[in-house]
């Protein structure tokens, strides 16, 4: 075993809710979306229209900007409805599947004996290209790049996350398939890291061509920003791509039996629902049919991924193309009389302030509420607790908010995400918006850059 | 409870914009979420928040200086007793300090929060909660027969000039609590440096005996009545004359205590203050010419405003340095310079209000070589890499 990479810095919330080892394959639900606000950064152009039948792999849209990437529908069906929010935004393409999936037939083919133009090619063709992302930026992978290495985190810490070693642990084979599209695409490494503190599923260990690396600590340490800044840090100018198992899975199924199949399996989570447990479904599936019967009443927040970096969808919304999670928690529209007063014992602070820390271990049931107002920065290296990166969160938040992007590169801006400050979000006395700033931020840089 | 939430909701449109009492929306708003959390939920980023708010955050540290608030209405009382010569009961004694200490926590609160909400009010933000803890501080530093009027003029001062004009909490470059100290110390001199303002009812000159000066022990050192010094128990419980707040090391302790437990006070200033004034006050000792210079230099930590300072305005988040390295610099210097200041300048007997206001100037200077270190660490990774391509 190579070296285990200890991260210190970070904080775990125990939250209620965890799934159940246990995976049920979910019966086909009755809808399914591409939601193009799923992919920053893009323009989606559409090619179809309300009416139109579309098999498992026909393409629904594509990028303006980089017009040969295709995003395809995972299902086949007719599309009944295209969801458009403010300023006429494409919010979702709606599909409802037929009962017997029709797949749209592609090339089968051995990735050792292809070249890496032909996997680009087939790639694209086939809408699976979007599983491939980017740092800087976390966006999709440019196909003209050639990354530096690859990275795939393969474990989740965030609250309440799947368990990425149950998940995969029938796919070796596919698995190491998808390894081997990958390996064609870097003249560099492929970096596949592990959690080192339990045991790791049968296809990792497995996997042949990759570098393992492992890793312990609290959260954020299964995001892939911070395991890049520990491992092989981004320059200016440096582009790493990264991918995470069920995706690796997805691309490995393309290239053995030539079809478009987003299977993937997901945690069903959260203090609102009755059995947390696991389930197989095709990427895009509506959440009505998913959760039925399964959600306490009440007014609840139902979300895509977790509840640190998900996506609010509405309790007939549909999974978020990159998500592993639903959670739904209980929404906090309600007044606390003198809240910030009390002794506090049931409430959940990283820091001590109230008595809560009495019972180290409690798991809690954690609401929307925003307990407290928006104020300045006030309190000092907060964030520094929870953000495991040699980077000086709140300077670089500062020089977003000045919109001076020299100061921001200087200041690391190429290295993180949003995803990796969503804890500094959660942490911060003052209420600050972190994310959305973080992720003006990369906007602004890559505007700047292109 | 659900009644006032009622009435609160029912009168709430008046104070919106178009509304009767537009004028006082701030205000409104203000005791409105002071009274109920508020039922806001998350919209965008994190689901879930920590429990822990600035109201929340401002109230540990009003609760860290209740101790040497306590002690400090009781020294008020001893020193008073003391001075005319008379035995109290303990009750007794904690009472005549309390009735004096009051107003002037009345006037500062009264005068601070008035200003800071007609400020809400004009820029259309919430009310700022920092002035909780800054209207505490205020009466801690000051001595008790301070006349109200200047506790009011330099509340004022410290709430306009110091914070304000930059911005309100969050902004400001100098910790308000100390510019309202600096400002008497310098707009009054005669007053804050004589010896009777430091014991309640000595301004009046009634009935004091002969044999008590009420002079604080800096006062005493700077004067070179070395042997005057109050014994070392005394020091660190506070049985001496001086700031309301400051005498009770003790009582500071416990509350620093509080501050580092619940992650609200940072650990790094506190310690790198005391560090730097041990270092200051060792190399006295080591050079003394005087004895003055002599003093121990455990003892320098427990006289004056060192430890008061060192825990409750050297750790001010917004007027201290940011990083963690240069919060280690910023206390260390802040320490060695109070030290410094005290010893070498009798003119300055409280050298820490001035070093720590020294410090707050050069705090963002602090932070941006500690920042500059940071960029040119990542700059040299790029160089590195190059090389290994070459």
């Amino acid at each position: 075993m190579s070296q285990v990479i200890k991260i210190k810095k970070g904080l775990n919330i125990n939250l209620l809710g965890e799934a159940e080892k246990i995976i049920k394959k979910a019966d086909q639900a009755e809808y399914y979306a591409v939601k193009p606000t799923d992919f920053k950064g893009i323009r989606p152009k559409l090619v179809v229209k309300v009416g139109d039948k579309v098999k498992a792999g026909s393409p629904l849209f594509f990028d303006k900007l980089q017009p040969e990437i295709l995003f395809v529908s995972p299902v086949s069906g007719e599309i009944t409805a295209i969801n458009r929010g403010e300023r006429r935004v494409i919010q979702e393409v709606i599909i409802h599947s037929d009962e017997k999936i029709d797949y749209h037939e592609f090339k089968v083919s051995d990735p050792k004996t292809l070249t890496r133009d032909e996997i680009i090619l087939i790639l694209l063709e086939s809408g699976m290209w979007p599983l491939l992302r980017q740092r800087p930026y976390s966006v999709i992978a440019n196909p003209k790049d050639t990354p530096k290495s690859i990275f795939i985190s393969a474990f989740d810490t965030a609250p309440l996350a799947p368990d990425m070693d149950f998940v995969v642990s029938d796919d070796t084979a596919m698995f190491q398939k998808g390894i081997d599209v990958l390996s064609k695409l870097t003249t560099g490494t492929i970096h596949l890291n592990l959690n080192a503190d339990y045991p790791v599923a049968e296809a990792y260990n497995q996997a042949k061509g990759v570098l393992k690396n492992y890793f312990t600590g609290p959260h954020p340490t299964g995001n892939v920003g911070v395991q890049i800044n520990k491992i092989d840090p981004i320059n200016k100018g440096d582009i790493i791509w990264y991918t995470y198992p069920q995706e690796v899975i997805a691309i490995g199924r393309l290239f053995e039996k030539g079809i478009y199949d987003v299977t993937k399996t997901v945690a069903i989570t959260g203090s609102e629902i009755i059995h947390p447990k696991y389930l197989k479904i095709i990427n895009g599936a509506s959440i009505k049919s998913l959760l039925k019967e399964n959600v306490k009443s009440g007014n609840n927040r139902f979300i895509s991924g977790n509840v640190l970096t998900g996506t609010k969808i509405s309790n007939e919304g549909f999974i978020s193309f990159y998500d592993n999670q639903i959670t739904v928690i209980p929404e906090g529209k309600y007044f606390e009389f003198f809240g910030w007063a009390l002794p506090g014992i049931q409430k959940y602070s990283a820091s001590r302030t109230f008595l809560s820390w009495l019972m180290p271990g409690k798991k809690y049931t954690l609401d929307t509420n925003l307990h407290g107002g928006h104020r300045a920065f006030v309190m000092t290296n907060e964030y520094d607790k929870v953000f495991p990166m040699d980077i000086y969160p709140v300077h670089l938040i500062k020089a977003i908010l000045a919109e001076d992007i020299e100061l921001m590169e200087k200041l690391g801006i190429y290295e993180v995400d949003e995803e990796d400050f969503a804890l500094c979000e959660f942490v911060c006395t003052s209420k600050i918006d972190v994310q959305s700033i973080i992720r003006k931020g990369l906007d602004l840089t890559r505007v700047e850059m292109s | 409870m659900k009644s006032l939430r009622g009435y609160l909701d029912k009168i709430k449109p008046k104070f919106e914009k178009g509304g009767k009492f537009e004028k006082f929306h701030s205000t409104f708003e203000a005791f409105e979420s002071f009274m109920f959390v508020p039922d806001t939920v998350t919209t965008k980023g994190t689901h879930i928040r920590d429990a822990n708010d600035m109201k929340r955050t401002m109230t540990v540290v009003v609760l860290a200086l209740v101790p040497a608030l306590l002690f400090g209405m009781w020294n008020v009382g001893y020193q008073h007793f003391l001075s005319i010569g008379q035995e109290s009961s303990l009750w007794q004694t904690f009472f005549t300090g309390f009735i004096s200490v009051l107003p002037i926590i009345v006037v500062s609160y009264v005068v601070g929060l008035g200003i800071e909400f007609a400020f809400a009010q004009y820029r259309g933000h919430e009310v700022n909660e920092g002035f909780l803890v800054t209207g505490m501080l205020i009466p801690l530093v000051l001595p008790v027969d301070v006349p109200l009027w200047m506790v009011a003029l330099a509340t004022a001062f410290a709430v306009i000039i110091g914070k304000e004009v930059f911005g309100g909490t969050g902004m400001n470059i100098f910790n308000p609590a100390l510019t309202a100290r600096a400002f008497l110390f310098f707009a009054y001199p005669s007053y804050m440096s004589g010896n009777e303002v430091w014991t309640h009812g000595m301004m009046k000159g009634e009935g004091i005996i002969d044999s008590f000066t009420g002079a604080t022990p800096l006062a005493e050192a700077a004067a070179g009545n070395i042997n005057n010094l109050p014994s070392v128990s005394d020091m660190f419980f506070g049985f001496m004359p001086g700031s309301i707040g400051e005498t009770s090391t003790l009582a500071i302790l416990i509350g620093a205590a509080i501050l580092l437990f619940t992650g609200v006070g940072s650990a790094r200033i506190m310690i790198s203050t005391v560090v730097g004034g041990l270092v200051m006050g060792l190399i006295l000792n080591i050079f003394a010419v005087n004895p003055y210079m002599e003093v121990p230099a455990y003892q320098h930590l427990m006289l004056g405003g060192f430890a008061f300072g060192a825990v409750f305005m050297a750790t001010d988040p917004v007027s201290a340095a940011q990083t963690a390295n240069g919060k280690i610099i910023y206390g260390f210097l802040i320490g060695f310079l109070a030290i410094l200041i005290r010893v070498l300048n009798p003119a300055y007997p409280e050298g820490m209000m001035l070093a720590i206001l020294l410090m707050n100037v050069f705090a963002p200077l602090i932070d941006h070589y500690v920042i500059e270190s940071n960029i040119s660490k990542r700059l040299k990774r790029v160089k590195v890499q190059v090389k290994v391509q070459e």
